[in-house]
């Protein structure tokens, strides 16, 4: 480290992202940015909600009526499904952050109860709302 | 490999004096916050869907426990998406004027929705009772 020549010797590359193989685990980790962007943008919903409400019934009737059309509901079961699946897989990360759930078995099963549960999780929600004329 | 410490630095042996990591930790700690949040916001989503309209609304914001978590919520998740943001764009934006304006203006737009969000959920919980 302390003699290394400064020569224009062949550096080491890490693999190219084309040559990865797919994986799951690589999956959640992509997602989990992925949804963190989606809830960036589902958190200025929340400030616009906000606003809404405080400008008063007017504006707040037209933005629960923008929420309640088709790309609205359309936006806001991807938010569902991105609330479970960052939730779960952040949960994850604090597992790992202690050390923990790092053996390939786990950090599969995991990864995938992930996937399922925000997916299965934002049905069951939809499908409850739905059952109690919520939506 | 020389040593750009100072004797003294060396001398206390602390390093960074572990202050490099506090945007690793805040992540962490606003994630645990939010994950206590979680099943209060998606009950609180439901029961406000389920009225649809002003008045439900107003009245869910007028309890005192919704209007402290909803203010809690808005600081936790504008603090974390804000630190999730910046890790982004220091990834994918190499170049140091696009990085440093895309920093400032996340820095902007999340301190700006934070301060919004809070003034106008505060705005309705304090309003006058009658005026629904």
């Amino acid at each position: 480290m302390t003699d290394a020549a400064p020569t224009s010797r062949e550096r080491p590359l890490s693999p190219h992202v084309q040559v990865w193989r797919w994986h799951v685990t690589m999956a959640a980790s992509i997602l989990h940015r992925a949804t963190g962007v989606v809830l960036y943008l589902g958190a200025v919903l929340f400030a616009g909600w906000a606003l809404a409400l405080a400008l008063g019934p007017d504006a707040f009737g037209a933005y629960m009526r923008a929420l309640g059309s088709l790309p609205g509901r359309i936006v806001f079961f991807g938010l569902t499904v991105s609330v479970l699946f960052h939730l779960a897989n952040g949960i994850r990360h604090l597992f790992w952050d202690v050390g923990k759930g790092f053996e390939l078995k786990t950090a599969d099963a995991t990864a995938i109860i992930a996937l399922v549960f925000s997916v299965a999780g934002a049905m069951a929600l939809w499908l409850a709302a739905a059952a109690v004329g919520a939506i | 490999m020389a040593d750009y410490r100072t004797p003294l630095r060396r001398a206390l042996g602390s390093g960074s004096a572990k202050r490099g990591v506090g945007h690793f930790i805040g992540q962490r700690v606003s994630a645990i916050a939010l994950i206590l949040l979680a099943g209060w916001a998606v009950w609180s989503v439901l029961v406000l869907a389920w009225g649809g309209d002003y008045a439900t609304a107003v009245i869910w914001l007028r309890s005192p426990i919704d209007a402290v978590l909803a203010s809690l919520l808005a600081i936790a998740a504008f603090y974390h998406m804000q630190i999730g943001m910046r890790v982004i764009i220091e990834d994918y934006f190499q170049a140091k004027g696009t990085r440093s304006l895309l920093l400032i203006a996340n820095l902007f737009l999340c301190w700006t929705a934070a301060a919004l969000t809070i003034i106008c959920l505060l705005k309705v919980a304090f309003g006058d009772a009658g005026a629904i």
